[in-house]
């Protein structure tokens, strides 16, 4: 191996790592607040690319059609909760939030696709039909479970993980999808050729691990999610809705995870069950982190990615046994650093 | 005979006829449930009753159908030993994973276990040796007493019959000593560990048992097709394994079967209709899975089981009136001292919840440790039960230092405790709760337990019990679930679980809260008999009513130091003690 393949495989880690820690950052926000650990955090991902690129080619993506099945499945829910509470004033926000907006998007998308805008508007259009995915799989599958043990919502992550993948190979199909870079810029810095690709990747991780942190320090929505991160019952009582908290929390992990596959989209091809991966070597990263710490999640995702880069190179046909593996180390290390005090649940 | 034995009967008799009179498909259908229940039934052991999860029990499988199909092709080995070589390796990597997740929060076992489970399906998939995404194919049929399992009629009764066997032994399992402890498990585990129950130890064994009937498994599978592949053991694989774990449900060790026999055939039948409903192919039963279990997990969590045992109560436990008793530790002589705190000091960072503080009790007395909400009371009980280290000083217990010790390590000094939070088993019955107080009087371990080695044992441990929960006055009620009994009932249930431990002194924690005062009476009545009978009591309170009239001496706190201490007058008219409780006039 010379310098020029040693640079260029951190690159290409990096790259990666910064997606995965994004994730990984999704992860342990949707963790600290709901103690639910996100297994379909890699669906959004590839919902996000795949939606993506059906809108490049022009089409409907399948996203648009989930969005409002979902919308009315979530607003039969509410409907009859409604109804049995006998909060009446409640229905026409409900039939708004659940069916007229999905069906608002719906509309939009059907009209804009076929024009194929400008890329901008592509991602802008593909976001909004993923991200509202995220509150309406908290309603389902987690909201009526909000106080259920760790254990029993792990259960419950990977069986929503498993229909949003089968969902995923419905509406798109078992073919995988590619979309092209957002810039076909090369730099030359010494011997290393820098993609604009990667810069994009790098330079849109950044900014929205900078977002988050705004968002967490200065708004009150951010310090609301805080709050019940640290203490649960204490935020109650001031007024923070843990089905809000929670909402919130799996839309930035949608927005996050959704972000992360049109950003991965252009470096490798995406298929319908991909995510379930990416979202996983995430997950390496996360748990280096404890699932608590932000920092060192994101470092550990880092590390994942170059971890990838170098053992794609090495020894390809087992990159991801050397990746998963890696949690090995990592457990042995935090089992003997942790002391943990068994917390009682149920 | 009983209605369970019936089915029991009935079962067997159908397994033993359908190989025979089935179509080949439903023979087929049958041997996949056998070999699904047999990888399900240690997950109803690991996760239902055990409350731990893994979602990588495939690659377990895949462990003992690849450790058969190498070792049997490559080098002629004989089945039977490759089984004994998969069980062994799957041993091994168990342990050493159980070893290193179990020690850490209750999820990094699942999370370690998805991440494992994809290392290992990548692993078989680019390993040459092991035939890469092709597979290992020719494996030769086991022979069986000369007799060649050559068709899937003729291995359906194998695959059963050793099913049926892992199903009985997790069923004796759980009905024994170490059956309690692993049941005690979900909970928590503190109650488990103040009696004496090693629970690190407790999950990797039931983490290794999981696994090894995952590696049978495997090897049924491999011998059965005498061909294996990567794709079975993926970790989707493992999610359907878990999936039939929680359809049938931890009830019985028969939710196993049901779960695994629901899924298979649901599986066929989505597999035939959803492409045809949907005009493609895939895999599209996952999403009625994915939903169908969420469903399950907010509606009935239980899953199946509990529906199907109303209609087969429980056998009462037998009890022999002849087993002989355990052996009791011989108790000290009266006025000798028991415990003695010397500078006892723990510190939460800045905050001092204990400050030096000293007191000592003396055998055959009922000393009482009171004081004002927040005086350090129960930090005191948790220094002294070995729940929270010391910052200073030492505690001693008939001259030797248990402060260095942990919960577990107390109890076989002659120390037992309540829970100020009533810890039991609410669906167990209030003799085998009792039982578990006496974990540390037996010693026959699981082996034992599931081949049914220990019944002398198990009668004699059953027998305390019955004896400890006559001498409380709950005779009665030794057959009802805990969780039905009214909270008095519990707290005296804590106490005959505590005496079972057969105690030189018992730690009561606030044991009269919450009670109401007929209650609260017949808990003063049980104590003074325990009295007479030469038990020490260190008593936690705070209801002074209660304390006055019970106890020979008190200590009492407030801000974590000694107030005063002496006989209940003398505590009564002291002017510092009443403006602690009452507040100064000045």
């Amino acid at each position: 191996m010379n310098a020029e393949i040693a640079l260029f495989l951190i690159q290409d880690g990096l790259t990666n790592g910064a997606i995965y820690a994004l994730l990984a950052l999704a992860l342990v926000l949707v963790f600290a607040v709901t103690r639910v650990i996100f297994i379909p955090q890699g669906e959004f991902v590839a919902y996000g690319a795949l939606t993506l690129a059906s809108l490049q080619l022009g089409k409907l993506p399948g996203t648009a059609w989930l969005l409002l099945g979902g919308g009315l499945v979530v607003a039969a829910v509410e409907l009859v909760q409604a109804v049995r509470l006998g909060a009446v004033r409640r229905i026409p926000a409900i039939l708004f939030n659940y069916i007229v907006i999905p069906s608002a998007l719906l509309s939009l998308a059907w009209w804009a696709a076929p024009q194929k805008p400008a890329l901008t508007l592509q991602i802008l259009l593909a976001l909004a039909l993923v991200v509202p995915l995220g509150p309406m799989v908290y309603r389902l599958a987690y909201q009526p479970l909000a106080n259920a043990s760790v254990l029993v919502l792990l259960i419950v992550s990977v069986a929503v993980h498993l229909a949003m993948t089968g969902l995923g190979l419905v509406f798109f199909g078992a073919e995988g999808s590619r979309t092209p870079p957002f810039s076909d810029a090369q730099w030359k810095l010494g011997v290393l050729n820098i993609s604009g690709q990667s810069l994009w990747v790098m330079g849109s991780s950044l900014a929205l691990i900078v977002a988050l942190l705004l968002f967490f320090e200065h708004t009150i929505y951010g310090k609301a999610l805080r709050a019940t991160a640290i203490n649960r019952i204490g935020a109650r009582l001031v007024g923070v809705s843990p089905a809000m908290a929670g909402k919130l929390s799996f839309t930035l992990a949608a927005l996050i995870g959704a972000l992360s596959g049109i950003l991965v989209a252009p470096i490798t091809t995406i298929y319908y069950d991909s995510g379930f991966l990416i979202g996983l070597k995430g997950f390496v990263g996360a748990i280096v982190g404890g699932l608590i710490s932000y920092p060192i999640a994101a470092a550990g995702a880092l590390l994942v990615g170059l971890l990838e880069a170098y053992a794609s190179f090495w020894a390809s046909a087992y990159k991801e046994v050397i990746v998963f593996t890696l949690i090995i180390p990592v457990l042995i290390w935090r089992s003997f650093t942790t002391h943990h005090i068994e917390e009682e649940e149920e | 005979m009983s209605r369970a034995r019936l089915v029991l009967g009935v079962f067997v008799a159908f397994m033993l006829a359908a190989p025979l009179l089935l179509p080949e498909f439903h023979v087929t259908l049958l041997n996949y449930i056998g070999l699904y229940s047999i990888v399900a039934l240690g997950l109803v052991l690991l996760t239902g009753v055990g409350g731990l999860t893994s979602f990588g029990q495939a690659a377990f499988v895949g462990m003992g159908a690849y450790t058969t199909a190498y070792l049997s092709t490559a080098f002629g080995v004989s089945p039977w030993l490759t089984l004994i070589a998969g069980l062994a390796l799957t041993f091994a990597v168990s342990v050493f994973l159980g070893f290193i997740t179990l020690r850490l929060s209750g999820h990094y076992l699942p999370l370690g276990t998805i991440a494992w489970g994809i290392s290992l399906f990548y692993l078989f998939s680019n390993i040459e040796f092991l035939g890469g995404y092709t597979g290992i194919s020719s494996l030769p049929e086991i022979n069986l007493f000369g007799l060649a399992l050559d068709t899937g009629r003729k291995f359906d009764y194998l695959i059963w019959a050793l099913a049926l066997l892992a199903l009985l032994s997790v069923d004796n399992l759980l009905d024994s000593r170490s059956g309690r402890a692993i049941r005690a498990l979900k909970g928590g585990g503190l109650m488990a560990e103040s009696f004496g129950v090693d629970t690190a130890r407790m999950k990797i064994v039931i983490f290794v048992h999981a696994a090894l009937l995952a590696s049978l498994s495997g090897w049924l599978y491999a011998h059965l097709l005498r061909f294996v592949n990567p794709t079975p053991f993926s970790i989707n694989a493992g999610i359907e394994y878990l999936f039939m774990a929680v359809v049938g449900g931890a009830a019985s060790v028969w939710g196993a079967v049901v779960g695994a026999g629901i899924l298979t055939v649901l599986k066929q039948w989505l597999q035939d209709l959803l492409p045809r409903l949907l005009g493609q192919s895939g895999n599209f039963e996952m999403i009625v899975f994915g939903v169908l279990l969420v469903l399950l997990l907010q509606r009935a969590r239980e899953g199946i089981m509990p529906l199907v045992l109303r209609f087969f109560p429980a056998p009462k436990k037998q009890l022999q009136a002849a087993a002989p008793e355990l052996p009791r530790r011989t108790q000290p002589a009266a006025g000798e001292t028991l415990l003695e705190l010397t500078r006892v000091r723990k510190a939460f960072g800045g905050l001092v919840a204990v400050n030096d503080l000293s007191f000592s009790l003396s055998s055959g007395e009922i000393l009482g440790l009171i004081g004002p909400n927040g005086a350090g009371k129960s930090t005191v009980f948790n220094l002294v039960t070995g729940v929270l280290p010391l910052t200073g000083g030492e505690v001693r217990f008939r001259g030797e230092r248990i402060d260095i010790l942990s919960a577990r390590a107390i109890v076989p000094h002659g120390l037992a405790r309540t829970f100020q939070h009533v810890h039991l088993l609410p669906t167990m019955s209030v003799l085998e709760n009792v039982a578990i107080g006496a974990h540390l009087r037996g010693s026959k371990g699981v082996i034992s337990a599931a081949l049914r080695l220990e019944r002398a044992e198990e009668a004699m441990l059953l027998a305390e019990a019955a004896r400890q929960l006559e001498r409380v006055g709950l005779g009665d009620s030794m057959h009802e679930q805990a969780g039905s009994l009214a909270l008095g009932q519990q707290r005296i249930l804590e106490i005959a679980r505590a005496l079972c431990a057969d105690p030189v002194l018992l730690l009561l924690d606030e044991p009269a809260a919450g009670l109401r005062y007929q209650e609260k009476r017949a808990l003063a009545e049980l104590l003074r008999k325990l009295r007479s009978e030469g038990m020490s009591v260190l008593l936690v309170e705070h209801d002074m009513d209660f304390v006055m009239k019970l106890v020979d001496r008190l200590v009492v706190m407030d801000f974590g130091e000694k107030l005063a201490e002496g006989l209940p007058q003398e505590i009564q008219a002291n002017a510092v003690v009443l403006e602690a409780y009452l507040g100064g006039v000045k």
